[in-house]
């Protein structure tokens, strides 16, 4: 089992929705985060005032996986995300102690994997 | 030459400070119903129509629309404000100067309105370019015929506060305009949700107060049709509003809040051209029956491929189209001391209220076409797809609505970049 994690633009979330849908990913979650890559700062002025905005929204996705899924995962995430302009964002694989469906108590395959595909 | 009266000055003083807050109540309420990341640049378009709108109309939109008794358009007599003082016009009560302002709100929020078909994808650019022509040739041009002394005021037509040039001219201008810019990207795809409903609430309630001014100031004056319309103003919106509740209960058995916004501004616009016509009873009628072909529109709309964004076609187009022909049937001379409608014997009057309803649209809608088609062959319409994708904000504006601050590092003036200085000060 891993936990497939992908910092991705805003404006390509939806595409990688869309994506990992097709994939047939279904279980994950996304939340807003702030980073910084090697993009250029975008500069921004508020009346009068300019500052170098280093901090660029993202969208981060987790997605956890058995292993068989890792590489449809990965590939979807980055098709998904990518314009090949810098700060088009990451994608991190790391490994995954435990998981558990709260609702059934199913441990880590069972819980990582859509009730219809068991 | 009638002489200046102080109280109607006064009024018209207040109603033209009234409408002028009506274009910023407007940029509210469109912001609210984009996404976070347009929400600067839709307010803008609204608070660029008070640059560009005011700047048009003092230099030759006032003169071609009230100069002279041309049938098809005004003189230049007017030109910069030439000849426009203290002295009221003929048969008015005011200064020429109040006139012109009061006026000139009009044609300024006219204008914003327009803006609600094309937004989170039209360049800002572009826009106020075809904003300055369109506020000179649809909306003097139409408020030439309906007010100026024009065409269709003399065959007849009736129009008390801009069912013609502000709400036909801006529904249909707003039809044209999202047929030649074209949908935005996403559009059909993905949903595209309005980010805050507060907003649109709130500005639809600005709205609600600044046309008190609209409709009670077009008597031009404190007298008998001003106060028939305030009164109007009033009215029709509640009933619309019931209407709206109704209609969406069975719908979607859920009363909504920004259907509640549409319906507030639905019901004023109907109430435009008829407000110092028709009996407070008959004005209450027209918010109950002329909410249903709105909202039928409003619910088609979105099915088609026309991504007309904010739905100004809906909500002011065929609300005005329905209160000019209502008008026509309902207007009593005893309440207006003008005409009657069709109900109390006078078909006439129906005649030509359907000959403006038919004229003002077919203008609007062709010349605002063709002009986006020349503006377009000279400079794109549109931002690209990556831009669209960003967010209007950031792309024209270098600003966000939203900011945190969090990672912002100052920029000295001196050029130098003192790094990873955070802003720790609020910049208001």
């Amino acid at each position: 089992m891993k936990l497939v994690i992908g910092i991705v633009r805003p404006e390509r979330a939806n595409q990688v929705l869309e994506s990992l849908y097709r994939a047939e990913v279904r279980g994950l979650s996304i939340s807003r985060v702030q980073g910084h890559g090697g993009e250029l700062d975008r500069v921004e002025t508020y009346r009068g005032t300019t500052v170098k905005m280093g901090l660029s929204e993202k969208v981060r996705f987790e997605v956890a996986v058995s292993d068989s899924f890792v590489d449809r995962t990965v590939e979807a995430l980055a098709e998904g995300a990518r314009t090949g302009e810098v700060g088009d964002g990451k994608i991190f694989v790391v490994p995954l102690e435990q998981a558990v469906r709260i609702r059934t108590g199913d441990v880590d395959h069972g819980a990582v994997t859509p009730v219809a595909h068991q | 030459m009638s002489a200046i009266d102080t109280g109607d000055t006064a009024w018209m003083l207040a109603s033209t400070a009234l409408v002028l807050f009506m274009t910023i109540g407007l940029g509210l309420f469109y912001a609210g119903l984009v996404r976070s990341k347009n929400t600067l640049n839709t307010f803008m378009m609204c608070v660029s129509a008070l640059a560009i709108g005011g700047v048009t109309w003092a230099l030759i939109g006032y003169s071609l629309a009230f100069d002279g008794e041309g049938s098809i358009i005004g003189g230049l007599g007017h030109f910069a404000l030439n000849d426009v003082g203290f002295e009221p016009r003929e048969g008015g009560t005011i200064p020429e100067l109040v006139f012109m302002a009061f006026q000139g709100t009009f044609c300024i929020i006219t204008v914003a309105l327009v803006s609600g078909a094309v937004v989170e994808r039209m360049r800002f650019g572009a826009w106020m370019v075809f904003a300055a022509l369109w506020s000179v040739l649809v909306y003097a041009v139409l408020a030439h015929w309906a007010f100026g002394g024009g065409w269709l005021a003399a065959e007849g037509a009736l129009d008390f506060a801009g069912g013609v040039p502000v709400e036909m001219a801006s529904g249909f201008a707003a039809l044209a305009a999202a047929l030649v810019v074209g949908a935005r990207k996403d559009y059909g795809r993905q949903a595209l949700l309005p980010h805050n409903a507060v907003y649109v609430l709130l500005g639809a309630g600005i709205l609600w107060f600044g046309w008190f001014g609209f409709n009670g100031g077009s008597g031009l004056g404190a007298g008998n049709s001003s106060v028939l319309a305030f009164a109007n103003t009033m009215l029709t919106p509640a009933c619309a509003l019931l209407t709206w509740f109704a209609l969406d209960l069975i719908r979607g058995r859920r009363v909504t809040a920004i259907g509640a916004a549409t319906a507030i501004i639905v019901g004023c616009v109907l109430i435009t051209p008829a407000g110092g016509f028709i009996s407070p009873g008959w004005a209450m009628a027209l918010g109950f029956l002329g909410a249903l072909p709105c909202y039928a529109v409003i619910v088609w709309r979105p099915r088609t491929r026309v991504d007309e964004t904010l739905d100004v076609l809906a909500a002011h187009g065929i609300a005005g189209f329905t209160g000019i022909l209502f008008l026509g049937l309902v207007a009593q001379a005893s309440w207006n001391g003008v005409a009657d409608g069709w109900l109390y014997g006078n078909f006439d009057q129906f005649a030509s209220q359907a000959l403006a309803a038919a004229v003002a649209p077919a203008y609007a809608f062709i010349v605002t076409f063709v002009l986006l088609k020349v503006v377009g062959a000279v400079m794109p319409l549109r931002a690209s797809e990556h831009e669209e994708a960003v967010g209007m904000d950031v792309v024209a504006h270098g600003e966000e609505a939203y900011v945190t601050g969090e990672g912002a590092i100052l920029v000295m003036p001196d050029g130098e970049d003192h790094q990873r200085r955070p802003l720790v000060a609020d910049p208001g």
